[in-house]
């Protein structure tokens, strides 16, 4: 056993290292959830490599009363259920870190660390001498291990068993086999450590009225909400759960109890070109109309985009990113489709982005996307990545004003026409680059237009006169200015004091980049943090940076993708706006961001900041 | 009537349909093809199909790809929504127009190329989902608009204009749509008016995916001697099994039968589809027959034309997806958003 142990309440990372398939994902989340239930704040990812022999995957839990809620880096307690990747798994521990594991087999003494203190449990042999059934022994060695580990890190019985009774509601001759399994774990933990560990989850009141969702569910909320409609997708990950996501919410919420009536369609396209082009026949028709989707399928719908572009069709795009380029790194998180999706497409183009940051956000900005899209005529992409799509994540509860109101944006109805309404399709009437659109079918004889994605004048005639191309694609610009009054504002964290120094971040960097302001602040460094929540930047966002001489754009991308777009469209000198990017695969860490954002304040003195307790 | 670009005469002798419509409420603004060009005596039978049908015209939307073919929705039916989409993907817009609104009628217009070449895999699906539509491929076996490249229709051995023999096999779409699933299926020739204007509206009524494959020779680049998609080509080698009459519900039986020779179809908005057999022993209800049939022809260089499947009860993607008799984009908030209160319930299931 090790001399060093480390000790801390509510604030440590708990690792699980499984097998795919063995049953352990529920008993995780029953893991996770019952932090949840004593009022501690947890964030939990799962990790699960895309092709790699028998199949591990990891659920790692980072347990916080202070509510950080961005993945931290380094592992405190690891729960090592798969011997192939015992070596990695074990060699990632921090000093003073625990190990449990299955003790059935003994290993020889060189699979274990000095410093590391190990735990070992024969789980096998209980589950063995506990069940008959093969598919039992399996199943219950997780939840025995769940029992363990509430022994060893103090954890309230009461509420798991409780939660445990929730999850088989319906089930219930489930309830107490289960039930019995976790007591076992716990009472084979005490004979057999006899104490808790020095990690120790104490009943808290952080949690309060937070709801615990993945993003990818939550944005399909947000769709329901939004008025969606028609749902054309082709399967990628991650955004698959997006498109299923709506399929779940829209059997809840949009089925004719009487006639079985379903107010959606969902159609499983043959290829991603088809999912966009399905999508802009429905909105072109007047339907709210979306597709997920992650990269790759975004390079694919790129000549649509234009199309869309070009002819003023709304869309709404959820892009669920993750490291590219081509098939990279499917099951890693990335926020490389910035610029993809900015600027996608040929000729001159240029989208609206919304850069939720968890899922709160991703149902309020799934839901606002439609009205943007409508409202502006031109898609529109929500910008989530597979760290908050795929994960459950602790954010506020969903709001919704009763009185809000679907906004169609500019449309003309047959009474409009009738009363004389001067229809012409790309005709600025307002003055905003907006112009006026019919659905198909409106009236017998106005109102009708041919939509094209060659040149058309502002009676959607086709042109090839100069001077009318000009004119069209100046008020796209115009409309695109527009655009930057109707996107969620940004964000601002001010340091404790005034300051020229700032750090520009955007989507899933938020919880980690909001833990790394807190800790330079604890060191006395002064950096003001601004959140972009959506492209074409709000006038706020230039404002705030000239206001700064010098600012850290922090995203996870190679090549600094927003700080790119910020540059060409704000007309910033670049000298002025530093690139910290992180582009492993893995999620940034608050580690990460501190030690760079310091090491380029204060070059000389900065010690490597370690937030292990001891 | 006041927005239609075409100048119109308003001459009191126009024969009106019983909606009160001219022809000229059909027509489109004026085609800027070739002179000849076969795809305008198609956008011609279109029009005077539709005002036979009496169907009001904007209760029509028109789509398209890319190609002389696609351009052709601008010259008929100027007021319905026309969309000249992008090459080879006018069926995913289709299908996605279709979604959003039951209620119109969708015709969707392509190329050999936009739906043989580049939009093969968006023919095939939007086939085989049961896209209710009339789908009319304009086949010259050529790339028009590029300037007379082959096309995936053309046939094997064929000739180009510059002399090029085609090495490739070609596909033959109505082949292909009967194999995908599509239950109204004919082949047509853009020469061939009395025959064409009664396949469309066969094809408007019918509520499933229908297909028209519609051989319309190329003057410009597919009408010479080697083509097999030329004006005399066709015309030598065009074998009707069929000729078609159709009746809507409501009008007198005008056409003279020929005897012994008829099979009524009663398609299921109450229209019934007369076919005139030209070959005795041809059934336009065998999809396998028809498939074989067509295969047959084929050897003995003939290039069959008519009604060649109909499935009278036909079923359609809204079927399957059972959507409401209404469109999905007439749904409002009260249908669309489950409000605050049910947030709340789904909150609380969420902690
Ligand atoms: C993505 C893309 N590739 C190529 C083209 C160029 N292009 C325009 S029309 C066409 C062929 C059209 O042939 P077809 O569909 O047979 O129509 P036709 O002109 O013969 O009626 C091509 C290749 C294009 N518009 N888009
Ligand atoms: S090039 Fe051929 S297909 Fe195109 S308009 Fe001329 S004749 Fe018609
Ligand atoms: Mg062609």
């Amino acid at each position: 056993m090790s001399s060093r142990r480390l000790s801390a309440v509510n604030d440590f990372v708990v690792k699980f290292a499984n097998v795919n398939g063995s049953g352990s994902a529920s008993a995780n989340a029953l893991f996770a959830k019952s932090l949840l239930r004593m009022g501690v704040p947890c964030a939990p990812r799962n990790i699960f490599p895309s092709n790699i022999q028998g199949l591990p995957t990891w659920y790692e839990v980072r347990v916080s009363e202070a509510g950080w809620l961005g993945a931290r880096g380094g592992v405190d307690f690891m729960i090592q259920m798969n011997p192939q990747t015992w070596d990695k798994d074990v060699a990632s521990i921090e000093p003073g870190g625990y190990l449990f594991y299955d003790s059935t087999r003994a290993l020889p003494k060189s699979k274990f660390r000095d410093d590391v203190t190990t735990l070992g449990l024969p789980l096998t042999e209980i589950c063995n001498a506990a069940y008959k059934d093969p598919r039992q022994r399996q199943l219950f060695k997780n939840i025995v291990y769940v029992g363990a580990l509430s022994f060893l890190l103090s954890m309230d019985a009461e509420t798991i068993e409780t939660l445990i009774a929730e999850q088989f509601k319906g089930k219930d001759k489930l309830i107490a086999p289960n039930v019995e399994a976790f007591r076992m774990g716990r009472e084979r933990a005490k004979e057999t450590f006899g104490e808790p560990i020095g990690l120790v989850v104490r009943k808290s009141d952080q949690v309060g009225d937070k709801i615990f969702i993945e993003g990818n569910s939550a944005a399909s909320l947000g769709a329901v909400y939004g008025g969606a409609t028609v749902c054309a997708w082709y399967p990628i990950t991650p955004s698959t759960s997006l498109a299923e996501g709506f399929t779940r919410w829209c059997k809840k919420f949009r089925i004719d109890a009487a006639t079985g009536e379903q107010r959606f369609a969902i159609v499983q396209a043959e290829d991603e070109l088809a999912s966009i082009g399905m999508v802009l026949g429905a909105a072109w028709n007047g339907a709210r109309a979306f597709t997920s989707t992650s990269g790759p399928g975004i390079s694919l719908m790129s000549e649509f985009l234009g199309l869309a572009y070009f002819a003023e069709i709304p869309a709404v795009l959820f892009n669920v990113q993750r490291a590219g380029p081509s098939t990279g790194m499917p099951t890693r998180t990335q926020q490389c489709d910035v610029l993809a999706c900015a600027y996608a497409s040929h000729g001159d183009t240029k989208h609206v982005l919304l850069f939720p940051e968890d899922p709160y956000e991703a149902f309020e900005f799934g839901a606002q996307a439609f009205d943007l899209a409508d409202r502006l005529q031109t898609p529109v992409f929500v910008m989530l990545d597979l760290d908050i799509g795929m994960n459950e994540r602790l954010c506020k509860p969903f709001e919704w004003d009763p009185n809000r109101k679907l906004d169609r944006g500019k449309v003309v109805t047959a009474e409009m026409l009738e009363n004389g309404f001067e229809f012409g399709r790309y005709l600025d009437v307002d003055g905003d680059g907006i112009a006026y659109r019919t659905y198909p079918g409106t009236h017998p004889t106005k109102g009708a237009y041919f939509t094209r994605g060659s040149s058309h004048d502002r009676y959607a005639r086709y042109t090839e006169d100069g001077a009318a191309y000009v004119d069209s694609v100046e008020r796209l610009l115009k409309k695109h200015a527009t655009a930057r009054t109707l996107v969620p504002a940004p964000q601002m964290i001010d340091a404790a004091q005034p300051t020229k120094t700032g750090a520009l971040f955007y989507g899933s960097t938020s919880p980690a980049m909001q833990e790394a302001l807190s800790m330079l602040n604890k060191d006395g460094l002064q950096v003001d943090g601004l959140r972009a929540r959506g492209f074409p930047f709000a006038d706020e966002i230039k404002a705030w940076i000239e206001r700064h001489d010098q600012i850290f754009v922090v995203e996870q991308n190679r090549d600094g993708q927003l700080r790119t777009l910020l540059t060409a469209e704000l007309g910033i000198d670049p000298a002025k706006l530093v690139s910290m990017v992180h582009f492993d695969g893995s999620p940034i860490t608050a580690r990460f961001i501190h030690g760079a954002i310091s090491k380029a304040l204060q070059p000389a003195n900065v010690e490597p900041r370690r937030r292990i307790a001891s | 009537m006041s927005f239609l670009p075409k100048p119109k005469l308003h001459h009191p002798n126009l024969p009106t349909n019983k909606l009160g419509y001219t022809r000229r409420d059909y027509e489109g603004t004026i085609s800027t093809l070739c002179a000849g060009c076969g795809h305008d005596s198609i956008s011609a039978a279109i029009v005077q199909a539709v005002f036979e049908l009496e169907i009001e015209p904007h209760r029509i939307a028109k789509l398209s790809g890319i190609g002389c073919s696609s351009k052709t929705p601008n010259y008929f039916l100027n007021p319905a929504h026309g969309f000249n989409s992008v090459h080879g993907r006018m069926p995913s817009v289709a299908t996605g127009a279709n979604l959003a609104n039951r209620e119109l009628i969708y015709l969707g217009v392509s190329g050999d190329g936009d739906s043989a070449s580049i939009g093969f895999g968006q023919f095939a699906h939007a086939m085989r989902r049961g896209v209710d539509m009339c789908y009319i491929v304009e086949n010259n076996g050529v790339y028009g608009l590029t300037k007379g490249q082959f096309s995936a229709t053309a046939d094997r051995g064929s000739k180009s204009k510059k002399g090029q023999v085609n090495a490739d096999e070609g596909i033959d779409l109505v082949q292909m749509a009967l194999s995908l699933g599509a239950t109204y299926v004919g082949r047509g020739f853009s020469g061939d008016k009395e025959q064409l204007v009664p396949l469309i509206q066969g094809a408007l009524l019918h509520r499933g995916p229908a297909l028209l494959d519609v051989i319309s020779p190329c003057v410009a680049f597919n009408n010479h001697e080697g083509s097999t998609r030329s004006f005399d080509w066709v015309r030598a080698h065009n074998e009707a099994v069929n000729r078609l009459d159709v009746i809507v519900g409501r009008d007198e039986i005008v056409h003279a039968q020929e005897p012994g020779t008829v099979d009524e179809v009663t398609q299921h908005d109450g229209s019934v589809l007369r076919l005139r057999k030209l070959a005795p022993d041809y059934d336009a209800h065998d999809r396998d027959g028809a498939i074989s049939y067509l295969a047959e022809r084929k050897r003995a260089g003939e290039i069959v034309t008519g009604l060649l499947f109909v499935d009278p009860e036909p079923s359609d993607l809204h079927a399957a997806l059972r959507t409401p008799a209404a469109g999905l984009n007439r749904l409002g908030d009260a249908e669309l958003v489950p409000g605050a209160a049910a947030l709340a319930a789904v909150n609380a299931s969420l902690r």
